[in-house]
């Protein structure tokens, strides 16, 4: 059996009403120990911020798991107490978003090889007819990122665009580009 | 693992100028094709969840009711396997009976209702079944070309069970004059795929003497058909 799929429309500019949730950046609780933040601004062809857009993260727990009846090594409960893959942000009259979490472990790839520590990205916004899909991997693991086989897809020269990078320990920057020169790189998910 | 059915023109495209927001938005590079791995196979599952009954009724939560037609608008969340989706987040937004959004950057000259909020949020059953009371939403102009209005619509977000399932979207009301004019409705490239954004009227789901109701399923990818079992 195969039902037409309902196709997908633009959050519009009012997402504010029904979205965001009072705990929504937060992956883990407040005060987790060993936690990381992300935050970024999400930019648009000419530059400009957008006030209007909503960012929603997922990913595995700090050992590479998810809690979830799909992975094949079985549903486990995370060892982060209140850890729930999830984060969903809209950003802010300045176009930042800000994601609180801990850094995901490794695990199998769907073809062989093992991923690198990254989260999937969802952007939502007016503008845009269907999210867009992204990543984000950590600038500092070297070695794992040269061994992740969806990086080693990406044009060389634009695999920068998805390392997020810590200026101070722990609290990362990722800014999102929908256009132009340094235009992130998305994916066809 | 199995990977997900990747649907064909079935969504918008991102570059579509009819709409005009989409100029500085849509990203202009071809997207990398990302293997459904362990992230893409799994997704929030919120099954515990502290959503109430009250959440999925958008027309009694203030000290007067809600002002204009109320509707029940239920149906099913299945994947295109025809399995259905249960213990899945639907979460809803709307303007009110006038056309208007209660948010800030909202200029439309249209009454607000001091009643309604149009925000509401239920769980599917076991079954995969939603159901909301809410008001039907008016039609609101916009600035996209003159004269631009966007047919009656409630904004739906679905989860699914998995991150390849994620989707936001649009629901449309029974022969609506607005759709030939509207670039967001027509996006969407087939005609088939249009139709299964508007809701049915169900005589049904009306509650006598009560309220309309109307009848919308909504349909997320499934599995590929492509991997076969040995044997
Ligand atoms: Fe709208």
């Amino acid at each position: 059996m195969s039902l037409p799929i309902t196709p997908s429309q633009t959050i519009g500019p009012y997402l504010a009403i029904g979205l965001p949730w009072p705990d929504g950046s937060f992956v883990v609780p407040q005060g987790t120990a060993g936690a990381i933040t992300i935050t970024g601004q999400v930019l648009d062809g000419q530059g400009k911020i957008l006030p209007d857009a909503m960012v929603e993260t997922w990913q595995a727990d700090e050992d590479g798991r998810f809690d979830h009846a799909e992975d094949p090594r079985g549903a486990r409960k995370p060892q982060t107490e209140g850890f729930r893959g999830f984060g969903r942000c809209p950003t802010d009259e300045n176009g930042w978003y800000r994601i609180v979490t801990v850094k995901p472990g490794t695990f199998p790839g769907p073809d062989g090889g093992t991923e690198a520590p990254h989260l999937d990205v969802s952007v939502f916004s007016r503008g845009l007819l269907d999210r867009v899909v992204t990543r984000i991997y950590f600038a500092e693991e070297t070695g794992a990122n040269a061994a992740d086989p969806v990086l080693a897809q990406v044009p060389a020269d634009r695999r920068d665009t998805l390392l997020a990078s810590a200026a101070t320990p722990g609290e990362y920057r990722f800014d999102i580009r929908l256009q132009g020169d340094r235009e992130t790189v998305f994916f066809d998910v | 693992m199995t990977p997900y059915e990747r649907p064909v023109g079935v969504h918008p495209p991102l570059d579509y100028p009819a709409y005009r927001s989409t100029e500085f938005r849509a990203p202009k590079k071809a997207p990398v094709l990302l293997p459904h791995g362990l992230t893409e196979i799994t997704g929030p599952v919120y099954g515990s969840s502290p959503v109430t009954a009250a959440d999925a009724d958008l027309t009694t939560r203030y000290p007067q009711e809600a002002m204009g037609q109320r509707i029940i608008v239920a149906g099913r969340v299945l994947d295109s396997d025809g399995r259905a989706v249960p213990d899945t987040l639907v979460e809803i937004w709307q303007a009110n009976a006038a056309g208007r959004y209660r948010h800030k950057a909202d200029d439309h000259p249209a009454p607000l209702d001091q009643n309604f909020d149009g925000a509401g949020r239920c769980m599917t059953d076991s079954e995969g079944r939603y159901r909301f009371i809410t008001i039907k939403p008016g039609a609101y102009p916009w600035g996209n070309h003159y004269n631009a209005w966007r047919p009656a619509h409630i904004h739906f977000s679905l989860f699914g069970r998995a991150f390849t399932q994620r989707l936001i979207t649009q629901m449309y009301f029974p022969d609506d004059p607005l759709f030939s004019q509207d670039p967001i409705f027509n996006s969407v490239p087939e005609e088939e795929a249009r139709q299964a954004m508007i809701a049915e009227f169900d005589l049904g789901l009306t509650v006598p003497a009560w309220g309309l109701g109307f009848t919308w399923d909504i349909v997320l990818r499934g599995r590929s058909a492509t991997v076969f079992e040995g044997g």
